[in-house]
């Protein structure tokens, strides 16, 4: 498989798949406010696959467009990490998923706003205004659910403890990122995981959460197609009606 | 002027009454949006940047375009789509601004920042000062960060006790 376009499909499915969860909490989120930033940020991240994953479509060069990529792979041809698969939970989960995400996706995408190719120099560009706006969202109600009641810290902290572990795939460079940070597609690790560690380090102290510890054993496999079982679960629901009725539009 | 650029002028001022689908009192030329006329042959060329890369409005846009056009009796009319510079809330124009809050909607207050290196907007700062469009009061509140479109936050005047909904600086 051609390098850029497994790295792309990576971009776009993990933009997808946290897009379809959230979707999932549309009409029950907590509270009104909650369930439409829940919404719109999925309204983003869903636009965003769509200019991930037609590129993509475009370098492999097999006629694919974004909806066949979207609802025509099964899940071991899926390459998002394994942190967006993750189940939506209590709010405290999803929140903390979504912090995690945001902080990585956020200086990933300054990084990519300097790659050597045009098309993500200019998607990441239009993303990143998005994705900061998120950022500053999630980071400020970890603040105030970590530093709020003794229950809410709890589960904050749970949650935190919980989920962890998936912080740090996006960070394990393959074969896929070396040769992305070689042709300067791609930021390189450590800078971008230095970037994301200060970050979340200074918003959970600020929240009067624990950090975790930075040596911690990290899942992965996600980038390589190996998922957790609720990837195909997600899947089923997302791509259910193109499997049935092939080629259905609206 | 030449004829050409008479075409093209014409054709901005009919863009510029096609209105927004979510804001119909504001157009998409006012938006700052539509970034490019031009004619290739007699196909009429209108480039367009999307607002948010999920807006579901954009197809509707994209389609009204194309129908103002052909009212006019432009027959061929071809949509090319820009990325980049992305769109920024600063092309929006002072009337399409006057009349957002004519229709109650707090416009952009400031200019938006260029973030790029900075990572200034990833924390929250304290919020601009927004006009409440009914009463003009700055004793205004953030209610949400997110209101009935990905562009706009909502907001609550705490003078006239009014919520209303801001658009946001992007």
């Amino acid at each position: 498989m051609d390098a850029k376009f497994d790295y792309l499909l990576r971009l776009g499915d993990n933009a997808l798949i946290l897009s379809q969860q959230l979707c999932q909490l549309c009409g029950k989120g907590p509270a009104l406010e909650e369930d439409m930033a829940l919404s719109n940020v999925a309204l983003d991240l869903l636009g965003q696959t769509r200019m991930w994953l037609s590129y993509a479509g475009e370098i492999e060069g097999r006629g694919r467009d974004e909806d066949r990529l979207a609802f025509l792979r099964d899940a071991h041809d899926y390459r998002n990490c394994i942190l967006v698969e993750q189940p939506n939970g209590s709010y405290a989960d999803t929140l903390m998923r979504q912090f995690l995400f945001d902080s990585w996706h956020y200086f990933l995408m300054d990084g990519l706003t300097r790659s050597s190719d045009e098309r993500i120099r200019d998607i990441a560009a239009k993303s990143l205004k998005e994705i900061t706006y998120h950022l500053r969202r999630s980071g400020d109600l970890v603040v105030r659910l970590g530093d709020g009641s003794d229950i809410s810290h709890a589960r904050m902290q749970a949650a935190l403890n919980e989920l962890w572990m998936y912080s740090g795939e996006a960070f394990i460079y393959d074969d896929v990122d070396h040769a992305m940070v070689a042709q300067g597609i791609a930021p390189p690790s450590e800078a971008l995981r230095q970037q994301f560690l200060a970050h979340v380090a200074e918003v959970l102290q600020e929240a009067t959460l624990a950090m975790p510890s930075l040596d911690a054993w990290m899942q992965r496999g996600g980038k390589q197609g190996r998922h957790s079982e609720r990837l195909g679960y997600i899947l089923a629901e997302m791509q259910f009606l193109q499997r049935a009725y092939p080629g259905a539009a609206w | 002027m030449t004829a050409q650029e008479a075409r093209v002028e014409q054709v901005w001022a009919w863009l510029g009454e096609v209105p927004d689908p979510e804001i119909p009192v504001i157009s998409v030329v006012d938006l700052g949006i539509v970034r490019d006329v031009r004619f290739d042959g007699d196909a009429c060329v209108v480039t367009i940047t999307p607002t948010y890369s999920g807006c579901p409005a954009m197809g509707v846009i994209a389609d009204a375009v194309q129908e103002a056009l052909h009212v006019h009796g432009i027959e061929q009319v071809r949509l090319e789509t820009r990325f980049a510079p992305a769109w920024t809330t600063d092309w929006m124009s002072e009337s399409g601004k006057a009349a957002l809050t004519g229709y109650g909607i707090a416009p952009p207050v400031q200019q938006a920042i260029d973030i790029s290196g900075l990572h200034a907007g990833i924390r929250r700062r304290a919020a601009p000062a927004v006009s409440c469009p009914h009463c003009n009061s700055v004793h205004t509140q953030l209610t949400s960060e997110f209101g009935s479109t990905p562009c706009k936050a909502l907001y609550k005047c705490l003078e006239c006790r009014e919520p209303f909904d801001y658009f946001k600086c992007h």
